[in-house]
């Protein structure tokens, strides 16, 4: 490697930086002031190159043609961003915060099906930027023109929002609404229009960090979950709500990647390095490191009220063991009168309730949310069908070792997450699940890559698909069961306290953190149970498992149910899969479906389902009273 | 200027206000008195509509806003000064006040930073200092400033002398004068009785959230046992 293709790695690091700053300082910003985190801010950046795609071809391939695409593109997402506001988040600024979660990750599949709908699933590749196509000589490398600009685009966009929120008066009321809200409305201040303008200005800096990307980077429909990925890390790093942080944290996720690339492979003391594999991991790996030695990011302060995600829970109630009873000889009888479709769904449901329920437990009970919990979904299955595969287990032993292996990358995992809480603590989970994610995606050797292991079937005497049923419904019930004993144990009981008041907790002896460390290895080994059950039922698994969108699907199940209640989660898993396989079979827009409905949901019963179901039957009961 | 009749508020299934009852005309100086947690704040808070009144009318300058959101109450000309003070810590003297600020009324006193500053010198001196940098004292004076940028017809004050020196609660009761001459209604929330009787007109008591005297501040004053049963600690 020579200096010449070091500083070309640099210059493309930095220039890839540019964007991704662009939408950490909108998400920041967006944050800083609804305190909403906005999982659609990756959308609206992939809305950015998609429109900037379009608009160059109706405006034509001119540098005025560029350009106006390119302005034109940031205000069209810009708009989006303020008609999300005004049209969802707006009413319902009072629900519980996982709630306004939840209608952001409805947005992202409203907008990926949108998008499809628009523009197909190809790859779009858009042009070169007209007038800046050449390249300049550095080094005696070429690096092009527009590369330049991009970089100089970062700094450019940092000095045009620090004079905003520093020198106007909407960057005051910016700053003060970061603080207190309430005040700035007493003070005769319109919060809904601020909160658009806030919205407007978040968008539109994502739409303009796509736009600008369309001569390096093919509009796809991919980028909305990568990006919000990259986004999260890099205002974690730079910490949340510093405009600058997220500047420099960028820099140094942008240049990281490039070198990554740029080393390629590297043979030390006769061990071959692929740095270029690293490339996924990379910006996780500088994410973990800089939380767990700085826990509020490089330039980020202590927030002043520190408030984990979520409101105070009402107290748990346990189900009523009749209406359990009830519910477990409906489920016994299912094959008898169901056909075969119908079995294996409900196979898929149990599975899913597991993971839904072991992932409530956690961010519910424990107050501790996870972005990530397909880790150990995914690694539960991976497990499996490895020990089974490539051990030579036989499935049985492998299916009961694998939540086993689940748990014990929750125990290592969860060491470090302890240690922080809140959204930065959802975000180190959102790391751990993405390094997994791409451990398993590239280590093709091991783990098939990309297309994953297939021939994973259980013995013959589950082969039947009835057979498997049942087994699945005692495993997983009887995980969701060990859950819900836990949570009225002492354990349960110190966990709930912790998460109430962590302060009244550690006085009264309660270590929390041990604790939480625990609970965290018992959910992650439970979560693996599903995944390694999930694996055998279908034959084969792939890396989307451990992916993002899996975690995601996870906390729309919970999210849905409502966290309030115990079987929430569940109700939210059967009625979660039940759609999406019901609306798959029909259109190609099932994600779309789902996510208006979950909107309509989210608008009609901000306490979640079942909460909003118990609301319904409480006043119904008063009224009768 | 303000009428409240029979308004109640709850937080959560506690009854905080009980049907309370009061006005200030214009021009006046109220004071509201009670011991801790007799629910002034919370009265306060409730016109303001920070905390929704669950039943009763509040009106102002002939406007119903017991049903109004508290960005629409300010600019009505009601201005609400916290007694946690709430300045924006991060913003500087100037910036607090530009959050503040409002276009101007009619028939009302206009305010602008240099005149905040002559009634509030101390501030004048640090234009640029930030609002978490500054004492007890001064904050309390900024956030006054800040509620006057407003300029408000009428505004309520929630125990202005609070954790002050004596000679800057002497300071602040001047200041209450100058408002009261500019024409502004007052409506103060005081456990500090000597304070009040500086600057009040009349006074109300209010205890467990009900109003138990309303009159004029020499009734008050010639009434021991009033005081004795309600005021003193
Ligand atoms: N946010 C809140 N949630 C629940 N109860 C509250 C809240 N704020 C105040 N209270 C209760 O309401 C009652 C009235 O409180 P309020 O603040 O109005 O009293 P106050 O008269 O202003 O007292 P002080 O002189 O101490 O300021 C008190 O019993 C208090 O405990
Ligand atoms: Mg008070």
């Amino acid at each position: 490697m020579t200096f010449a293709s070091i500083l070309i790695q640099l210059l493309n690091g930095l220039a890839a930086a540019s964007s991704l700053f662009l939408v950490s300082a909108g998400l920041s910003l967006i944050f800083g002031v609804t305190r909403i985190v906005n999982f659609a801010h990756g959308s609206l950046y992939m809305l950015g190159l998609y429109a900037a795609y379009s608009l160059i071809e109706l405006l034509g391939r001119t540098p005025l043609g560029f350009w106006s695409a390119v302005v034109l593109a940031s205000i069209a997402v810009g708009l989006v961003g303020a008609a999300i506001e005004v049209v969802v988040l707006r009413r319902i600024y009072r629900a519980p915060e996982l709630f306004q979660l939840l209608a952001t990750f409805a947005v992202v599949l409203v907008i990926k099906d949108a998008a499809l709908f628009a523009w197909g699933a190809e790859d779009l590749v858009g042009p070169r930027a007209p007038g800046l196509g050449e390249a300049v000589q550095i080094m005696g490398k070429r690096i092009p023109v527009y590369d330049l600009l991009l970089i100089a685009a970062g700094p450019l966009v940092l000095g045009i929002m620090w004079l905003l929120l520093a020198r106007t008066r909407w960057g005051a009321l910016v700053r003060a609404a970061t603080q207190d809200r309430e005040m700035v409305g007493a003070l005769g201040v319109d919060q809904a229009k601020l909160f658009t303008s806030v919205f407007f200005v978040g968008a539109l800096l994502a739409g303009l960090g796509g736009a600008l990307q369309i001569p390096r980077e093919p509009a796809n429909l991919d980028l909305d979950l990568s990006v919000i990925a990259d986004a999260f890390v890099v205002t974690v790093v730079g910490g949340l709500g510093s405009l600058g942080g997220a500047f420099l944290a960028a820099i140094l996720i942008g240049v990281a990647k490039a070198f990554c690339i740029g080393i390629g492979t590297v043979h030390v003391f006769g061990f071959e390095i692929i740095f270029s594999k690293l490339v996924m991991v990379v910006e996780f790996v500088i994410m973990g490191v800089v939380l767990v030695l700085r826990p509020y990011g490089l330039l980020g302060k202590k927030p002043a009220l520190q408030r984990a995600i979520g409101d105070i829970l009402p107290p748990l109630t346990s189900p009523r063991w009749q209406v359990a009873v009830a519910w477990i000889v409906l489920f016994l009888l299912i094959p008898l009168f169901a056909d075969r479709y119908v079995v294996v769904l409900m196979t898929d449901i149990a599975c899913f309730a597991l993971f839904a329920a072991s992932l409530h437990f956690i961010m519910g009970p424990a107050g501790m949310v996870s972005f990530g919990h397909a880790a150990y979904f995914g690694l539960g299955a991976y497990a499996a069908a490895l020990l089974f595969k490539r051990a030579g287990l036989p499935m049985e032993a492998a299916l009961l070792l694998a939540p086993f292996c689940a748990g014990l990358f929750a125990l290592v995992y969860g060491w470090f997450c302890v240690r922080l809480s809140g959204v930065y603590l959802a975000m180190l989970t959102l790391a751990f699940a993405q390094i997994s994610w791409s451990v398993v995606f590239q280590w093709d050797a091991l783990t098939g890559g990309s297309n994953g292991l297939v021939g994973i079937w259980p013995s013959a005497w589950l082969a039947g698909k009835s057979a498997y049923y049942y087994m699945t419904l005692a495993l997983c019930g009887a995980g969701i069961a060990l859950l819900w004993r836990v949570l009225f144990s002492p354990f349960g009981y110190a966990l709930r306290a912790g998460r109430d008041s962590p302060l009244r907790a550690e006085a009264i002896g309660i270590d929390l953190r041990s604790f939480q460390w625990a609970a965290f290895a018992l959910v992650g080994g439970l979560a693996g149970l599903a995944g390694a059950v999930f694996a055998f039922s279908k034959g084969s698994i792939s890396p989307s498992a451990v992916s993002i969108a899996q975690s995601t699907d996870g906390l729309v199940m919970v999210l849905l149910g409502g966290v309030e209640t115990l079987t929430g989660p569940v109700v939210g898993a059967a009625i979660f899969t039940w759609l999406r396989d019901e609306v798959a079979r029909r259109t190609e827009f099932w994600r779309a479906v789902l996510g208006l409905t979950i909107l309509a949901i989210v608008l009609l019963f901000p306490q979640g389902l079942v909460g909003g179901l118990k609301a319904l039957a409480n006043r119904w009961r008063e009224a009768r009273a | 200027m303000l009428t409240v009749s029979n308004l109640h508020a709850y937080y959560g299934r506690a009854h905080i206000l009980d049907g309370i009852s009061f006005e200030a005309k214009a021009g006046e100086v109220v004071a509201l008195l009670g011991r801790n947690g007799a629910g002034k704040s919370t009265a306060m808070k409730a016109i303001m509509g920070l905390v929704p009144p669950a039943r009763g009318e509040v009106s102002f300058a002939g406007t119903r806003i017991d049903r109004l959101p508290p960005y629409r109450i300010a600019r009505l000309g009601l201005g609400y000064v916290p007694e946690e003070r709430r300045i924006f810590t991060e913003l500087s003297v100037m910036e607090n006040l530009e959050v503040g600020r409002q276009a101007a009324r009619d028939g009302v006193p206009g305010w602008s930073e240099d005149k905040l500053f002559t009634l509030f010198p101390n501030l004048a001196a640090m234009r640029d200092r930030p609002g978490g940098r500054m004492s007890g004292g001064e904050q309390q004076m900024l956030t006054i400033a800040r509620t006057l940028m407003g300029n408000p017809r009428c505004v309520l004050l929630d125990e202005p002398s609070e954790g002050l020196a004596p000679i800057i609660v002497e300071q602040m009761a001047r200041s209450i004068q100058t408002l009261k001459g500019e024409g502004l209604s007052v409506l103060l929330c005081e456990q500090n009785l000597h304070f009040s009787q500086a600057v009040a007109d009349r006074a109300y008591i209010i205890e467990k959230g009900q109003i138990r005297f309303g009159g004029s501040m020499a009734e008050l004053a010639a009434d021991a046992s009033l005081r004795e049963q309600y005021l003193s600690v």
